[in-house]
């Protein structure tokens, strides 16, 4: 899916020529390497370097948002042996930004991270990627190779005595990677199960080394905002917000895809930009950062505008960016029901919680869903998340929970109506025709 | 055995080594991802032995390399048709066609998932989100193909492509 519409591109101004503005030559001709280039020619130093990235106010783009110029700030000086790790297993539902960014602008992931490599005193570096798109993964291989051919990659980089390297590894199917410690094992070569945190990775990461690890979209406007400078980037968002960001708007839309826009950018303008509800049909509910946050009603996403404090605000977490637009075509028991299985499919079962929680929760929507729901199973499934939740050591528990608790929440009479009477309260045949997959009037 | 991996062509145990240049000379065991992967490639699943084989070649235990081996949704421990397919099924895929997509695919085919046709051509997956979901319905090829905007027409070139 090339790009279809931006405000202020920055992220996505390599994307215009689609597949075929990717390569090395495209990069520099946009202005690509450029800020490598000065900041190993005016031998910037590590903490003026950091300082400006403070400033921009970039958060994580993978969903915790935690601030990136912080995190770097908290790698050992004196270390020897340090890492740069990009977590491009983008595998959150509803996320495919990642795969954007890596099939159209590779480059620029990849001068981010040497930059972060500088920033932090790390010679290497790896790039996780989401096992389910080899063809990306290929054009990474292949982005590095000309990278390294130009010397951007390697021993004295441009003449310099700074030294970074850059691999990339393959992930193949666990949603779990994308915990930044099971990601750590699994580049280890181990199962990709989650480390106790303290010690957080800057202080024993891959390797048992210091590791700073980022988002792909957030090394990728690491070149941008020095560029423009820090102060500029985030005053193109809005104060604790800086920058823009990409959305991945999935669902019932006319248009899905990967858009660009301000921190800041209304909701409505978004579902506009995305070709507004796909047949005219109304607005029912919206996942506004993957299908781990909280479920929003219409009404408050239409409220919202596109930046972690008012999504926060609103009761749920601009995560990832993924918005997944659902319509009045859609049964709410049966989207929680999809949901709850894929986080019983994907717990790794190392925590008790999180392994035998996740398969409650999702036998009991099963039922619900199947005409063999009881009065007290709402009650039921509450509890259950109660004793999942901040009770495991990483965070898929709570993100098994939140959808749990937010659907029932905002959409109990659904669930009290499925529970009663056994059937939808959605009529089956306008749930088929939601999806678009049947030509109108085809059986 | 010591030198099992004898099973593995020279041409798998040539990319292998490229997997292990990636990493630190002390920390071979990282390739083990991509070497079982290299393996499935060529023997079309990863049956015990082979998993053992890559496992001597990397100087892991073989429990060590089996444990990745089932901990990853994409290895194959069981035979698999010529063709592979995997629907993605997931809230995101949903709203847009995936389940039907994959009860069109499963009509046609006349398998449920998990099944093999009776030809041994076709093997149908669930998937989990494979990070594509604005392109939905999406669908994989043998783990390395991902095909786009399925609808049943695209469905049928697919299927009518794979010989």
């Amino acid at each position: 899916m090339a790009l279809i519409a931006t405000i202020n591109p920055l992220l996505t101004t390599g994307w215009f020529k689609g597949d075929a503005g990717w390569s090395l030559k495209d990069y520099e001709a946009r202005g690509g390497y450029a800020q490598l280039k000065r900041i190993l020619s005016t031998k910037m130093t590590q903490d003026d370097l950091i300082a400006e990235v403070k400033k921009s106010v970039l958060r994580g783009r993978g969903g915790a948002g935690f601030p990136t110029g912080l995190k770097w700030s908290f790698m050992p000086k004196a270390a020897p042996e340090k890492y740069v790790v990009c977590n491009t297993d983008e595998g959150e539902p509803g996320t495919f930004k990642d795969r954007d960014l890596m099939r159209f602008d590779p480059h620029s992931v990849i001068e981010g991270m040497i930059i972060a490599g500088y920033a932090v005193g790390a010679k290497l570096g790896y790039n996780y990627i989401h096992g389910e798109i080899f063809e990306i993964y290929q054009r990474f291989e292949e982005a590095l190779d000309q990278a390294r051919a130009a010397g951007y990659l390697g021993n004295n980089i441009l003449g310099s005595d700074f030294s970074f390297d850059l691999f990339a590894h393959h992930g193949w199917g666990a949603y779990i990677c994308g915990e930044e410690t099971g990601l750590l094992e699994s580049i280890e070569g181990k199962k990709g199960q989650p480390r106790y945190k303290p010690p957080f990775p800057a202080n024993f990461g891959l390797y048992g080394k210091p590791t700073t690890i980022n988002n792909t979209e957030t090394f990728a406007a690491i070149p941008f905002i020095l560029g423009m400078g820090g102060e500029a980037y985030l005053n193109l968002g809005k104060p604790n917000n800086g920058g823009t960001k990409l959305f991945s708007v999935s669902g019932h839309v006319n248009r899905p895809g990967n858009y660009e826009v301000p921190m800041g950018t209304p909701f409505a303008k978004l579902l506009e930009m995305a070709g507004g509800m796909r047949g005219g049909r109304k607005l029912k509910a919206v996942i506004p950062g993957g299908s781990s946050a909280p479920v929003l009603p219409a009404d408050v996403m239409m409220d919202c505008t596109m930046d972690y404090d008012s999504i926060a605000k609103a009761g749920s977490m601009l995560g990832s960016g993924a918005v997944i637009v659902m319509d009045e075509t859609v049964c709410m028991v049966k989207a929680l029901e999809r949901l709850s299985y894929f986080y019983y499919e994907e717990s790794c079962g190392q925590c008790t919680p999180c392994r035998e929680g996740s398969g409650w929760l999702y036998r009991v929507v099963h039922r619900i869903e199947h005409g063999e729901g009881r009065a007290e199973d709402l009650d039921l499934l509450n509890r259950v998340t109660d004793n999942m939740m901040g009770k495991t050591i990483c965070a898929l528990a709570d993100a098994a929970a939140f959808p749990v608790r937010s659907f029932i929440k905002h959409f109990k009479s659904e669930f009290e109506y499925h529970i009663e009477n056994k059937k939808c309260l959605v009529d089956p045949e306008i749930q088929r025709a939601g999806s678009g997959f049947f030509k109108v009037g085809a059986a | 055995m010591n030198n099992q991996y004898d099973m593995l062509s020279p041409e798998a145990l040539r990319k292998i080594d490229r997997e292990v240049a990636k990493y630190p000379a002390d920390q071979k065991q990282s390739a083990v991802m991509a070497a079982l992967v290299i393996a499935q490639d060529e023997k079309g699943w990863l049956p015990k032995e082979t998993i053992a084989a890559v496992a001597s070649y990397l100087g892991m235990a073989p429990i060590a390399a089996y444990e990745v081996a089932s901990f990853y949704n994409m290895y194959d421990l069981q035979p698999v048709g010529k063709y592979k397919l995997t629907v993605c099924t997931n809230l995101p895929c949903a709203l847009s066609g995936g389940v039907h997509a994959a009860d069109y695919v499963k009509e046609k085919l006349g398998i449920d998932f998990n099944e093999t046709t009776a030809d041994g051509k076709f093997t149908l997956k669930e998937g989990e989100c494979m990070g594509a979901c604005g392109d939905a319905p999406v669908m994989l090829v043998n783990n390395k193909r991902m095909c786009s905007f399925m609808l049943p027409e695209q469905i049928d070139k697919l299927l009518a492509e794979c010989e």
